[in-house]
């Protein structure tokens, strides 16, 4: 790997996903993913496309799927509320989505519009027929990354990525 | 008004005739059925019927993940504007192979023929070059039919065809509306290698 300034845990989730196959990172600009996309803006293997809203990185992903591609699509917590009727590409199409999730409204949050859409993230993702894998430590990263990639597009699930506050903090104001 | 004398039934036949050379999405309702009609339902063809907006992105991915095909995504007036941003991601991204055809006539045909933004002020073409599309030509009328044929293979993309249709019925298709068969039968032939 060349040498990057970037976060250690962000180089090997990237590293983890190109290896998994993954060339398009769709995203709404976070502080939580800035540095995963930055990664894929460098790396000439990968692009990153900037979305106006999250939905339209889920139909991203189908699009990348009808051609033999893989995507995923980089968010904060409150654009998974953004996705939902998209999602009937999961459970419909058995499109192979994959969502990377950095949460606001969760532990430690301090801006009280986050909580509503924070809190309502799992049983958003479950009500729409996506697997969780939810990552509270950098030491859980690496094999609920493998297991995301493995059930998304080996077993045809649909999948998010959730990274919790407790592994990546909470924004400063 | 803007005079608009198109039978949509009409449109796809005469602008896209070589449509077997493209990967097409369409989105719900009337697009999809002018679409299957003019395809006879292809592989090389995906409907949709639900996930409204979602069109434009999944050309988009199709585009940027497969940038030696031709892809055309075909929607409606109402698909298109409940994702109106999705033209600036469009823009931004600059695929060299995605043309976006909207067949407007106005309403929302599929629900009772209400009326939609384009029937009163909004102006598509107008949304597509604010979003940054680098070639947009908007068509009303038949004699217009052979120069938005010209437009598609022949302006800069990704290109955005606003094509304003009488408010009549679409093609009488009945599609396959089992998006996990359409799926697996469109994503088969791309990576059989037939089609776009």
């Amino acid at each position: 790997m060349t040498e990057s300034k970037e976060p250690r845990w962000a180089q090997n989730l990237f590293a983890q996903l190109v290896e998994g196959g993954v060339s398009l990172f769709t995203h709404v600009p976070d502080a939580g993913n800035a540095a995963l996309i930055r990664l894929a803006q460098q790396n000439n293997k990968t692009s990153a496309v900037l979305l106006s809203a999250e939905e339209e990185g889920v139909g991203i992903c189908a699009g990348a799927d009808l051609v033999g591609g893989r995507s995923v699509v980089c968010m904060q917590s409150s654009g998974v509320g953004n996705c939902v009727n998209h999602l009937s590409l999961v459970k419909g199409g058995r499109f192979p989505v994959f969502l990377i999730v950095t949460m606001r409204g969760d532990y430690g949050e301090m801006n009280p519009w986050q909580y509503p859409m924070g809190q309502a993230v799992d049983a958003v993702l479950d009500a729409m027929g996506l697997m969780i894998f939810r990552v509270d430590s950098e030491e859980a990263l690496e094999a609920a990354t493998r297991a995301a990639l493995s059930a998304c597009f080996r077993g045809g699930q649909g999948v998010a990525l959730v990274l919790s506050q407790r592994f990546l903090g909470t924004k400063a104001f | 008004m803007v005079d608009v004398s198109l039978d949509r039934r009409e449109l796809l036949p005469k602008i896209l005739p070589s449509y077997s050379e493209y990967l097409i999405v369409s989105g719900l309702a009337g697009a999809s059925r002018d679409a299957a009609a003019l395809t006879s339902e292809g592989d090389n063809l995906f409907t949709m019927g639900g996930a409204m907006g979602a069109a434009v992105s999944i050309g988009l991915g199709m585009a940027l993940c497969a940038p030696d095909k031709k892809i055309a995504v075909i929607t409606g007036d109402g698909e298109l504007m409940m994702n109106i941003g999705s033209l600036a991601t469009v823009a931004s991204a600059a695929p060299q192979n995605l043309s976006i055809i909207c067949i407007d006539n106005g309403q929302h045909g599929e629900t009772g023929g209400q009326k939609g933004h384009t029937a009163e002020r909004t102006d598509l073409e107008l949304m597509a070059q604010g979003a940054g599309i680098p070639a947009t030509l908007t068509i009303s009328r038949p004699d217009e039919l052979e120069a938005a044929a010209r437009f598609l293979t022949e302006s800069p993309a990704p290109r955005f065809l606003w094509a304003r249709v009488l408010p009549g019925p679409p093609s009488d298709w009945k599609r396959n509306w089992n998006l996990a068969d359409c799926r697996t039968r469109f994503r088969d032939a791309v990576l059989r290698g037939s089609g776009g």
